[in-house]
């Protein structure tokens, strides 16, 4: 890999990135307020600095609901991305590494898929589970996310396969799993990372929209989806709320949309 | 022609696997229908009688079969939740979120491909710069969010359309197009953000392709390249990326739907999720991917009369 070095998206990105993992992080621990107590000021207050983004109908304070919806929503994706990005690198790895029959089919059968929308997929895996659980959402978007990564990571395996310095470790008597590990592995982060935060994204304004729509993740867990869902009956009323949900759902995404940028940018395949 | 024959014979027998295992999955969690339509008021001989009224003592091939040509005569079932025909319940969203997507569709197309072709003309700089920062805000930015912004705008500071009353379309075709509108707005924002964005990279990486260094230096000038020779190479990726935004569009007007209380497919999806009501799901399920795979069947036609080298089979 090149020496890291770091452009202007990528370093916004990560700037971003990081003030939002650190306040969710600290959301896990730390609230200013009880995310479910009720009247914990005036109802229907807009910003101040006792609330931050104000408060609801029922007087929660609405700052501390985001960044508990925030911390859920963010665990979910990173879950999300992680079943999709081990199980995919993994099919990818031994299909485009292997070849033959089996990465065939499966290649079909990722073709079928990856052609289908994945928030359908996963409504139709959902109402299979059985709908509104946070573990059923993770399962159900992890499944769905598994093969788009294997696409990904299939291509860049199979172009490694047979290149110098793999056949040179074969020789020396290597094994295939440490071909796959140990020197593979590391030359397709230039393609895995972009992916993943791409992945991140979309697993982000899934897991939103399910849990909108009331079959995600469902109340007494928190949800940035379901808050805004919330949000819209009370618009009128109190803006700040739909708002403040709103705008940490899209910096989150934008700024971990600026690293994929940023990374795209630095394997130039971006011009 | 035997090309076109070849696709179509494909998005065929793709429908019928993607129909069956909707069909066996949804028939194998869904239990008994029967026991549960009558909740507490099952006895066996009740549960009998309206199994043999609904055919579910009928082998699975068999049902799967007539479920399947229910697509042409209309005969889909009983939904659960509803006690009525399944056609009658779906046949007037599927118009409905028919206009919805095509509206969009139509939207992206208008907007981002004149805007790709111009950002693709000019790279570099602060403005380049600036431009990739919109670019990813508006890919951020979640369609039932913008749709909440937008339907508080146009609805309750505007009134240009009252929020939660849809006109019918058949009634007024005008009002109901206005409505759909803005929930197209809504859906295609991101959409065009990566239009722009995958039309702009293809068209760049086209313009670096030794044809058209020939063809500046025998005195062409940069934009009647552009339109002549790198517009019809850059077409074939693009009319593919296109047929996956339709697909997206299907998918997000399902939560766009929700947003601007639009009585479409989206809606009733999730409503009958809810609700379990298998029928409904299945059925739904069917057209919207029925749908997806048209779209890209469409793309594939419409990219081998562009390109005649895919006709004998090569690779875009």
């Amino acid at each position: 890999m090149k020496k890291a070095k770091l452009n202007g998206y990528l370093k916004a990105g990560l700037i971003l990135t990081a003030i939002l993992t650190v306040l969710i992080i600290l959301g896990f621990f730390w609230t200013p307020y009880d995310p479910e107590a009720m009247m914990t000021g005036p109802k229907l207050q807009g910003p101040t600095w006792q609330h931050l983004m104000g408060t609801d109908k029922f007087g929660r304070d609405i700052f501390s609901r985001v960044l508990r919806g925030a911390g859920s929503t963010f665990t979910i994706a990173a879950s999300v991305v992680a079943i999709g990005a081990v199980c995919g690198t993994a099919v990818g790895a031994l299909t485009g590494y292997f070849g033959g029959m089996v990465d065939e089919t499966l290649m079909r059968l990722n073709d079928a898929l990856t052609a289908f929308p994945s928030i359908l997929l996963a409504l139709v895996i959902i109402s299979i589970l059985g709908p509104g659980k946070k573990y059923n959402v993770i399962v159900a978007l992890g499944l769905v996310f598994i093969p788009s990564f294997a696409r990904v990571t299939r291509t860049a395996f199979a172009a490694l396969r047979d290149v110098n310095y793999v056949k040179s470790v074969r020789l020396m008597g290597a094994s295939n799993g440490r071909i796959l590990l140990v020197h593979i592995l590391p030359n397709t982060m230039s393609v895995l990372l972009p992916a993943i935060t791409i992945g991140f994204n979309n697993a982000v304004l899934a897991e939103a929209s399910m849990s909108f729509l009331g079959i995600g993740v469902t109340p007494p867990d928190a949800s940035l989806g379901y808050m805004l869902s919330e949000a819209q009956g009370m618009f009128v009323a109190a803006p700040w709320y739909a708002l403040g949900t709103g705008i940490t759902i899209v910096l989150l995404v934008f700024g971990v949309g600026l690293i994929g940028e940023g990374l795209q940018r630095r394997n130039g395949e971006v011009a | 022609m035997k090309y076109a024959a070849k696709r179509i014979a494909m998005l065929l027998l793709t429908m019928v696997i993607v129909s069956l295992l909707a069909f066996v999955a949804f028939d194998l969690i869904s239990g008994d229908p029967a026991t549960a339509m009558l909740g507490t008021e099952a006895t066996p001989e009740k549960v009998a009688a309206l199994r043999e009224q609904l055919g579910l003592d009928r082998p699975l091939l068999v049902r799967y079969g007539e479920w399947l040509l229910g697509f042409f005569t209309g005969n889909l079932g009983v939904s659960y939740s509803y006690r009525q025909p399944v056609w009658d319940l779906i046949a007037p969203k599927v118009l409905v979120t028919l206009c919805l997507s095509g509206l969009t569709f139509v939207l992206i197309v208008v907007v981002s491909i004149p805007l790709g072709l111009r950002s693709a003309r000019s790279s570099g700089g602060v403005l380049d710069g600036a431009r990739t920062m919109v670019n990813q805000l508006c890919m951020a930015v979640p369609p039932f969010f913008t749709g909440i912004l937008l339907s508080w705008l146009f609805s309750t500071l505007l009134k240009w359309f009252v929020h939660g009353k849809f006109p019918s379309l058949t009634e007024d075709f005008g009002g109901a197009v206005k409505y759909l509108f803005f929930a197209a707005l809504a859906l295609a924002i991101p959409r065009i953000a990566m239009t722009v964005r995958m039309l702009r990279s293809t068209v760049q990486g086209e313009m670096q392709k030794d044809y058209v260094r020939t063809a500046i230096s025998r005195g062409n000038d940069r934009g009647g390249v552009l339109y002549r020779h790198v517009l019809k190479n850059a077409l074939v990726p693009v009319v593919t990326f296109l047929a996956q935004t339709m697909a997206e569009i299907v998918a997000s007007s399902i939560v766009v739907e929700q947003v601007f209380a639009i009585p479409g497919l989206g809606r009733m999806l999730v409503t009958s999720i809810s609700n379990r009501d298998y029928p409904t799901v299945q059925a739904i399920v069917v057209i919207l991917a029925f749908w997806v795979v048209l779209a890209g069947t469409v793309a594939d036609l419409i990219n081998q009369r562009i390109d005649p080298r895919l006709r004998l089979g090569g690779a875009a």
